[in-house]
């Protein structure tokens, strides 16, 4: 039998790290370099969205590539509610903004409320016909859903300015907000998925025929797994949007659906921990690798920086990352207080037999 | 017993495209029987059992649960009303754990005392699955599998039990075991739909049997009847008459 902590001192460890991540993440809004918090809010911004892929894809099992369709109307719902009444008449040049999006202004909450509400709406009108596809017929339709998304936006000139995109978006994203967000999405949908209601997600997974002699309504549970999904990407595309202050739907292409995928893929489809992970590795790894694009010397040699270069090298990593971790780093597995105490304990453990 | 019919079927078809799979077959299976439906691969037994539960569309038919009409009742009602399926192949939920597979057997229902009770029944039913409750069901053997989907098919608290298969890809000797828990189950008063291939042991332990032939029933009597009846014996049986 594996050893189990007590569920109060659990509960303590949780608001320690949470304080402490606070902690650091309040240090880092401070002292550090813009460079390094742009870095932090994207990272924030990457877990929200490979967490609520990950209640679709990977513990619902439903293979959504629409994703960044989501994370597009977040983008554009908020903006167009943030953007002052002036820069809105600055920015539509080709067609004016239609009533009664160019007479408001909202402060930011609000606005990625909303945002995250219409994108679940969105969610919940495409839910219902595209879950009666299944398998690779799912991923095709969810995938022209969000190709759908991005062409829109390219041509209705009178709501999202069309190709020219959005610009001066005003920079609300901060560390808490973004955090904040991050926190609450990782919050909602690890709750759900350890509650009797996830556990019936992962048997449709599993299983959708077996789920459904359980008397699970397999049909409803999936609209609900995907809106609440939906939901996250369209708060998250609310928060990127207003930290990079310009979009267009060149922003929402395919390659930001699969950008996630990966993200969720490497931390290990279907645990949450390991979405949190694989955003965070992808997010910083990118950064680091940005070092090949200028030139640089391994001791006598001296490269040239090539541009796209660490795109060429993060794919190679990825090929082999999966060769030999084919389930991600967490694989289905959440990372737990009692795992890293038996992960602790396994070490000292070693450490006492090798003294005897 | 009463002798209150619990499943009533009547002439139901199902079509698979241009297939007519089932050609108007009508059963009945009376309170706290066993009932078995035998016949050979692709007569349409898995058919029956997935078309009584909404799993596949019926083309055609009425189908009665204690008196209610339930042919267009969706799957998950269905079962919430009282009708488990324990399916071919076992189709147990892999990476789940043994006590998470035997709970999704009881999602739908609220009362956590009851449910508590049902948990230790049918670990004392299954004593094997007692000892490998936190292990994941994938790695489970075959024999056991097909005891957590039995399990798992009790915890919704069935009136009506049906089984589709469940000697299949046994040993032997678990396959008399399995037939043995399936005896006790009635005597704990759920009414049994046995769907099987092995027409031996199913009609041994069976009140009442029909014997499907590529969509259509062809014979229908007690257990025992069919047992002796030279037309079984000789194309489900394998014994030569002289």
């Amino acid at each position: 039998m594996e050893k189990t902590l007590p569920n109060n001192l659990k509960f303590f460890l949780t608001i320690v790290l949470i304080f402490l991540i606070g902690i650091l993440l309040f240090l880092a809004n401070n002292k550090a370099s813009e460079y390094v918090i742009l870095i932090l809010n994207l990272m924030a911004i990457n877990i929200i969205f490979s967490v609520s892929l990950t209640l679709i894809n990977g513990i619902t099992g439903i293979f959504s590539l629409g994703h960044a369709g989501f994370i597009a109307i977040g983008a554009y719902v908020s903006t167009l509610l943030t953007l002052s009444v002036s820069q809105k008449e600055m920015t539509f040049l080709i067609k004016p903004l239609i009533y009664p999006l160019n007479q408001i202004q909202l402060p930011f909450l609000p606005a990625t409320l909303i945002a995250g509400l219409v994108a679940a709406g969105f969610g919940y009108i495409v839910a219902a016909p595209s879950l009666r596809l299944i398998g690779d017929y799912l991923a095709i339709a969810t995938l022209g859903l969000g190709e759908t998304i991005r062409i829109i936006a390219n041509n209705a000139w009178s709501i999202t300015n069309g190709a020219l995109g959005l610009k001066a978006i005003p920079p609300y994203t901060n560390i808490y907000w973004s955090w904040g967000w991050a926190f609450v999405t990782v919050l909602v949908i690890s709750s759900l998925v350890k509650s009797s209601y996830g556990r019936a997600l992962k048997a449709i997974r599993e299983d959708p025929i077996a789920a459904k002699a359980m008397g699970i309504n397999v049909f409803s549970h999936q609209v609900v797994s995907f809106v609440l999904g939906s939901l996250f990407a369209g708060v998250g595309g609310a928060l990127w949007a207003h930290l990079i202050t310009t979009i267009d739907p060149k922003s929402f292409a395919f390659s930001k659906t699969f950008e996630i995928l990966i993200m969720a893929v490497l931390g290990g489809l279907g645990s949450i921990s390991g979405a949190i992970i694989g955003a965070s590795i992808y997010t910083v790894g990118l950064e680091f690798l940005r070092v090949l694009e200028s030139p640089f010397k391994i001791g006598f040699i001296s490269f040239p920086g090539i541009p796209g270069m660490r795109m060429v090298v993060l794919s190679v990593l990825l090929i082999v990352l999966m060769l030999f971790w084919q389930r991600g780093i967490m694989g289905r597995k959440e990372l737990s207080w009692d795992s890293v105490y038996a992960l602790v304990a396994k070490r000292l453990k070693k450490r006492g037999g090798n003294d005897e | 017993m009463s002798n209150q019919t619990v499943l009533k079927i009547q002439d139901m078809h199902v079509h698979y495209g241009n297939i007519h799979a089932l050609k108007g077959i009508s059963i009945d299976v009376k309170a706290g029987q066993i009932v078995t439906l035998i016949g050979a691969n692709g007569a349409g037994k898995t058919t029956t059992l997935q078309a009584i539960t909404n799993l596949v569309r019926k083309s055609g038919g009425k189908v009665f649960f204690n008196d209610y009409d339930i042919t267009h009742t969706s799957t998950h009602q269905i079962v919430n009303s009282g009708i488990a399926l324990v399916p071919e192949g076992r189709r147990i939920f892999p990476n789940l754990t043994v006590y998470e597979n035997l709970m999704m057997g009881a999602y739908a229902r609220k009362d956590t005392e009851s449910i508590r009770k049902d948990l230790d029944w049918v670990l004392t039913l299954f004593p094997r699955l007692k000892e490998r409750l936190k292990q994941l069901g994938g790695t489970l053997s075959g024999g056991e599998q097909q005891m957590l989907a039995v399990a798992r098919g009790l915890m919704t608290r069935p009136k009506l039990l049906m089984l589709d298969e469940p000697s299949l890809g046994l040993a032997p000797l678990l396959v008399r075991e399995v037939f043995q828990i399936i005896q006790k189950i009635r005597e704990e008063g759920v009414t049994i739909l046995l769907v099987e291939q092995n027409a031996l042991a199913a009609l041994k332990i069976a009140d009442y049997g029909y014997v499907l032939e590529t969509g259509k029933i062809v014979m229908q009597d007690t257990g025992q009847n069919l047992l002796s009846s030279d037309n079984v014996r000789k194309a489900y049986l394998g014994v030569a008459i002289a």
